[in-house]
């Protein structure tokens, strides 16, 4: 997605940026036309009791979670298992809610027609998931590595490895769509999507950790994420959710 | 115990592989006697379309929901109802914005063109100018609700804080 053809613009790590991401991030150039402009209004709190949508097991397929046994044949590349919990800021286990990944193939290319970048498509692959937490609030997918890929958002722009994540909280607010990186990535100081979050250590909740206990032996790699959404209205979450 | 928030990403311009594998852009079925259709286009800052985006309507007490994306000419097409006000308040519905270039989703908000009265003794309409109270404030296109969606510019969409 070429749009731009200055150079990037790295903002200096601020602690005084906050937690919260940069909208109007100049490094990443779709900001520019898309974000918005002016200071955002203030809802009455009421908003924050809203329910947000709530989602059945029923319509899922026995391996909705499972992006190696999609087709006929297995996926090139590197199996892994990406698990974790959907918590809220109290670390209450949200249950039910509905996980939905999707990724770039092991060589970085997604089956979508947009996505020209000249790396095979991989006919076993689809890179889609989609899961419900458990009443802990786990998740699981079994997956493979997702390749980086060039983006043209500026000369030589390559995105990390990362899995796309959108998950639907208890309540309205709760929704969050982001994604997941995996550890030590090289290109990181160069991505101004990640960069985008200002705070170092809000930066680091966006990358898993390898977690040999979730490895299986001759099988696949382990990773874990813990998804954190924001507390919604004091109160308004059951404590029976307690951990 | 406080736990850091997971910060938001862009939904970035795939997300149709994970997120649009199904029609749900129903609120309501299609036949049921309150239903609505809405339609609108979402326009970045220079007016040009948003080919990529995802729109999220819903209308939380009523438990309804409805997700699409929107097409080359920045299209979004639903099947509402008009919900129940809230006391005080003017019947609306809720409406997410995401896409590439946008880091954060934006929330803004739908309210309905055959509802003057309500509109203007809607607190939070009535807290905004004319112009801004326009921006949230359906179209009434012969029988189908028009909302275009600007996110930037002189008629740039009120968005809220969530």
């Amino acid at each position: 997605m070429a749009d731009a053809d200055e150079s990037p613009i790295v903002l200096p790590d601020d602690p005084s940026f906050g937690p919260e991401v940069q909208v109007d991030y100049p490094g990443y150039r779709s900001t520019r036309w898309r974000a918005p402009k002016r200071p955002l209004v203030t809802l009455p709190e009421e908003l924050h009791a809203l329910d947000g949508p709530v989602f059945g097991a029923e319509s899922f397929g026995a391996l909705d979670h499972d992006l190696t046994r999609q087709h006929e044949g297995e996926p090139l590349g590197e199996r892994i298992i990406v698990h974790g919990r959907v918590l809220d800021e109290d670390g209450r286990a949200i249950r039910g809610a509905l996980v939905e990944v999707w990724q770039a193939n092991a060589g970085g290319r997604y089956k979508h027609v947009v996505d020209q970048h000249p790396a095979p498509l991989d006919p076993n692959f689809s890179g889609a998931g989609r899961c419900l937490t458990d009443d802990q609030g786990r998740y699981r997918f079994v997956t493979i590595m997702p390749g980086s890929y060039p983006w043209g958002n500026h000369e030589n722009a390559w995105r990390p490895a990362h899995i796309h994540f959108s998950v639907f909280g208890r309540q309205f607010t709760q929704r969050l769509v982001t994604q997941m990186y995996f550890p030590g990535d090289p290109l990181f100081a160069y991505d101004p999507i990640i960069n985008s979050v200002r705070d170092p250590q809000s930066r680091a909740l966006l990358i898993s950790r390898f977690d040999l206990d979730a490895t299986q032996p001759e099988w696949a790699l382990g990773y874990e994420w813990d998804v954190v959404l924001g507390r919604g209205a004091r109160g308004t979450t059951p404590l029976e959710d307690a951990p | 115990m406080t736990l850091g928030r997971t910060p938001s990403q862009t939904v970035g311009p795939f997300f149709s592989i994970g997120l649009s594998r199904r029609p749900e852009n129903e609120l309501v079925p299609g036949p049921a006697p309150e239903a609505v259709r809405l339609t609108g286009r979402l326009l970045d800052g220079a007016g040009m379309p948003i080919g990529d985006g995802l729109v999220e309507v819903s209308d939380p007490p009523a438990r309804r929901w409805g997700r699409t994306g929107t097409d080359a000419e920045g299209r979004f097409s639903f099947v509402v109802a008009k919900p129940v006000a809230a006391a005080g308040q003017a019947p609306h519905l809720e409406l997410f914005v995401f896409a590439r270039g946008l880091l954060r989703h934006q929330l803004t908000r739908i309210y309905f063109p055959d509802e003057p009265e309500a509109n203007a003794g809607d607190p939070l309409l009535s807290s905004l100018g004319e112009v801004d109270r326009e921006t949230l404030v359906a179209v009434d296109d012969e029988g189908v609700l028009r909302f275009d969606i600007h996110m930037q510019g002189e008629r740039a969409t009120v968005f809220f804080a969530h």
